[in-house]
This record gives structure tokens, sequence and C-alpha cells, in this order.
């Protein structure tokens, strides 16, 4: 009798951590939306928006972050841009051509895996490697090109996933009425994986702007907004960065402002995606 | 006909060129980095070793006294406590949510697990500097009698297990589904408790997995940058307790990529450390696949 109450107590005692580990997981999202709502939004201001450094910005005078904001949309559109040329065609590659080589489809997804473990600094100082070997200086472009490289096994391996589902008869009936292959992967797989695809581009467009380390060394910092792609570019997260470490208060409180800017995109996007992801799942042909 | 037949599959051959040279260059793309890495560091070899290299304390740029020694443990310090804080967290949420919860339970967890994962690095090293720092310098350390700035290892693992937590949660949720539900349903015919049967029999069948999961959150935690150079304190020192400031690898390459180029042999060093950083993770990332794999396969 004693050992079944053991029993009954230790399964109450897991259950109890069971439920305080998963509140935990709740309230710390909660901790980091609200702290950084509470130092950010006193410290945001219609001139933090609109406006790029003037003089004396860093020792705590006039201007915005607005180059920071437009250099990480800049970068993050190019990037994502650049990946989806390479991400999309590779997906469709993936589930139509290969569909019958599941073995090497399977060893490619393992690659991709392995290359999405890669950290983005490794991605950054390789490009800094390669644009020193080419003689180049940190540019917009330099930046879009790292970006892409560390983006393109995300945005692949999320368009598989959807790819993946569609089903094999659909394959086989565009087959058999006569279309090519990649009519069969453009005009059948690419709509009906089209949530998954917009999906994947928004995953990864959120990746490319909040990625802080990919970026510090080959697109660098600039007071100004960029207008060409050889010119070098401030993004938000080095802002926050550059910001935060420095001993003014006033600076810092614009640090903590632009760090709410960018939580807000991240979280826009994110509802995006999943409205998205439930509009597209509705008109899907299913066996 | 003919044309409009020429035209079709000319177009079809162009697309099928165009996806077999993405698909080449993506999968050489590891090559590539690897290749990269390995020639900007081999001037550092001319005159040093491997083993000096990567074993010796000794760190001086200036002097052309390169030891990463204290960067590769501040490394695996972090990277271990962070799974430490993780491990118990994820498992504990992983049961309650494929087990125990309610489906309202599951469908809020799935958003909170995606925003958590989405979150920017940079986000948490802010959060870390408001929130983590100050609640290890005054309230945990004084537990402990020390009385510390704050930046300290322990800082730096509280963060980046948080991060790491939705990464390693959704593996872990993925494992438990996989298992098939004639285990549960065979062992509760016999007489188990929910209870022990989770414990006895679904813990026990998915161990190897959970097990590759928590790896995969190594070789995540191992490449964090931003976050984790916000709140470690960066002293270039054998670490020596958690309440330690420490020096990670990707803190130590993203630190300095100003002054790198005015010092002999530091940039190289840099990639060094970028190149070691990439084998890590790499193994670390390719057993834990691998083991995962073979699970899967048995199932």
């Amino acid at each position: 009798m004693t050992d079944r109450r053991i029993r009954i107590i230790e399964e109450g005692f897991a259950r109890v951590l069971m439920f305080l580990s998963t509140s935990t997981i709740v309230l710390v999202l909660l901790l980091i939306v609200i702290s950084i709502l509470v130092r950010g939004l006193p410290a945001i201001s219609w001139e933090m928006l609109s406006q790029t450094p003037r003089g004396g910005f860093y020792f705590g005078k006039e201007g915005g972050i607005l180059n920071a904001i437009v250099g990480s949309a800049y970068l993050a559109g190019g990037s994502t841009l650049l990946a989806l040329v390479v991400s999309l065609p590779v997906a469709l590659y993936m589930n139509v051509h290969l569909v019958k080589r599941v073995k090497l489809v399977n060893t490619i997804r393992f690659l991709l895996d392995l290359l999405w473990g890669i950290p983005s600094i490794v991605y950054g100082a390789f490009g800094f490697a390669v644009m020193v070997f080419l003689g180049l200086r940190t540019s917009l472009l330099a930046g879009i090109i790292t970006v892409t490289f560390f983006i393109i096994p995300i945005m692949i391996r999320a368009m598989d996933e959807l790819f993946k589902t569609v089903p094999r008869g659909l394959l086989e009936a565009s087959f058999s009425l006569g279309a090519t292959r990649s009519e069969t992967a453009y005009r059948i797989f690419l709509r009906q994986g089209l949530s998954g695809v917009v999906t994947a581009i928004l995953l990864a467009f959120g990746r490319a702007i909040g990625d802080a380390a990919s970026v510090l060394f080959t697109t660098g910092y600039t007071d100004h907004i960029p207008s060409s792609l050889g010119q070098p570019t401030a993004t938000l997260p080095l802002a926050i960065f550059f910001q935060l470490s420095s001993p003014i208060q006033e600076v810092q409180q614009r640090a903590y402002a632009s760090a709410f800017i960018l939580t807000c995109i991240i979280l826009i996007i994110s509802v995006l995606a999943r409205i998205f992801e439930r509009r597209y799942h509705k008109n899907r042909i299913r066996f | 006909m003919g044309v409009f037949y020429l035209k079709r599959h000319l177009r079809s051959k162009i697309h099928h060129g165009w996806m077999l040279v993405c698909l080449v260059l993506v999968l050489l793309m590891p090559l590539i980095i690897g290749f990269g890495l390995t020639f900007k560091s081999g001037m550092l070899f001319q005159e040093r070793s491997l083993g000096e290299l990567l074993f010796t304390t000794d760190w001086r740029p200036v002097a052309g006294k390169f030891g990463l020694l204290p960067f590769i443990l501040s490394s695996l310090w972090v990277t271990i406590l962070a799974i430490l804080i993780a491990a118990p967290i994820c498992l504990l949420t992983a049961i309650h949510l494929t087990q125990y919860a309610k489906k309202w339970v599951l469908k809020l967890m799935h958003p909170v697990i995606d925003i958590l994962a989405g979150i920017p690095s940079v986000i948490f090293g802010v959060w870390g500097i408001l929130i983590i720092v100050p609640l290890v310098s005054r309230y945990i350390a004084p537990v402990f009698d020390k009385h510390v700035t704050g930046f300290s290892i322990l800082s730096g693992a509280i963060v980046l297990a948080v991060m790491i937590i939705p990464f390693i949660l959704n593996i872990l949720i993925e494992v438990f589904r996989a298992l098939p539900d004639e285990l549960t349903e065979a062992s509760l015919s016999l007489g188990a408790s929910k209870w022990q049967t989770i414990k006895y029999v679904l813990v026990k069948r998915a161990f190897p997995a959970i097990v590759s999961a928590f790896g995969l959150g190594l070789s995540r935690a191992f490449g964090e940058t931003i976050a984790i150079l916000m709140v470690v304190g960066n002293v270039p020192r054998m670490p020596t307790g958690v309440f330690q400031p420490g020096y990670p690898l990707p803190a130590l390459i993203a630190n300095n990529y100003g002054e790198m180029m005015s010092v002999p042999l530091y940039d190289a060093v840099l990639m060094f450390a970028a190149l070691v950083l990439f084998i890590i993770v790499t193994l670390f990332n390719l057993t834990s696949r691998m083991a995962i794999i073979r699970l899967e396969r048995n199932q």
C-alpha cells in the first residue's frame, strides 16, 4: 500500500514540475517582450524613426536610426530575394525531379540540416575572408551575399517540408497529361505549396533582419542611408549593439527603443506567417 | 506543334539546368567554407603547431602569443551549463505537452515556441542585460556569498538556455509524437500507471533521440554570438567559476574584427577560431542527426 502511495506522490510531483516548466517558458517569453516594451516605449519618438543620426548623435544629441531601419530592410529584402532565386528551384528539384530517388533526397536533406547548423558568425568570418581575397570593402552587397548563404538552408528546408506533403497522385496526374517536369514543378507544386513558400520567405526574412554576427564583418556601419550596393550599411541589430555599449544614458535609451522596433518587426512577421499559413491551407487539393 | 513543343522543352531544359546548378552550389557550400577558412588560417602553421594554438593559455596578440584554450574552455563552460539548465525544462515540457496537456494548451504553446525561436539574438542580449545580469549580481551571487558585476558565465548560460529551449523543445515534441501508440497501450493494459508508462517505457525508448536533441541544442548554443557577447563579460582568462566572466570563441571573433588587420597574424587566428567553431559544431550536428536517423529507421 505504501508503495502505491509513493507512486502517486511521485506522479503528482512530476506533474507539478511539468506544469511549472511549461509555464516558465510562457513567462520567460512574456518577460522578454514586456521588459523590451517597458524600456523601449518611453524612449521612442517620431524623430527616432524618421531621421538619420545628426552631429553628436552618439553623445545623446539629435537624430534617429532611420539609417539602420532602411539598411536592415535593404539587406534583408535583398538577401531574401536572392535566396529565393536559389532555394525555390532546389526545393522543387528535390521533390519533383528526384521524387524516385528517396535515398539521394534524404542525403540532401541531411546536408542541408548540417548547413543550417553552421553558426552565423562562421558565415560572417567566411564572407570577410572572401572579401579580403577579392579586395572588396565592407558594403551592402557583401552583406547581402553573406546573409543569402546563411538563410538558403533555412529557406529550402522550410519549403521542402511543405512540398513533401503534396500528394504523389498529383504529380502522376500532371505527368500523364504530358506536362514536363519543370512545368509540373512550377505550375502544380508551387501552387500547392504556396503557403509553405510564403512562410519560408517570411521565416528567412526574419532571420536575415535579426542576425548580427554575419553582418558585423561584411556590411560595416554608417550614419547614411546607402545609395548604392557598394556602400557600407547600418543594420538594426548592430545599431542596438553599438548604442547599448555606449556609457551615455541617452544613447542607451535609444538602444532600448531600437530593440523595441526590431521586436515589433519580428512579431509582425510572425503574425503574418500564421495568417498566410491558414489562408492558403484551405485551397489545397488533398487525396 | 513543332515550335511549341521545342519551346516548352527548351524551357524545361533551362529550368532543369538552373535547378541543378543551384543544388550543386548549395551542397558544395560547407566544403567551400571549410576550405576557405583553412586556407586563410594556413599561414599560422608556419611557426606554430596545432597543439600550441589549441592547448596553451597565453593570449597576447601583440606579442604573437595566440593560446586559444581560455576561449575554448569558456565556450564549453557556457554551453554545458546552458544545456544543464535547458534540458530538464525541455524534457518536462515536452512530456507535459504530448502526454497530459489539453488541446488549448498546445494551441497556446505553438505560437509561444515559434515566437521565442524567432526573436533575434541581439534582443536576447538586451533582455539579458536588463534582467539576467542584475538578477545574477543582486540575488543569485549573494546566496553563494559572492559580490560580482553579474556579467558572468552564469548569465551567459541562462540567456543561452532560453535561446535554445524552443529549438530543443520542437525536436523533443516530434520525438514523443513519433513513438508508436501501441507502446503506451501495451504498458497501460499491463497495469502500469500513466507516469510509470512514461518513465519506464516512453522515455526509455526515446532515450537516444532525447540525448541527440540535447546534442543539437548544444551545437546551436556553441555558435551563438551576439547575445552571449553582451552578457558574458569578455575577459580572456581561464574560467574558474560560474560567477567569473568568460570569453567564448564566437565572442572573440566578433569582438576583434576591428583591430585584426593591424596586428600580424591576428586575422589568421580569428579565421582559425572560426574554423574550430565550424568543425566542432558540424561534428556535434553530424553525430546527433545520425543517431536520430538510426533511431527512426529502427522504429
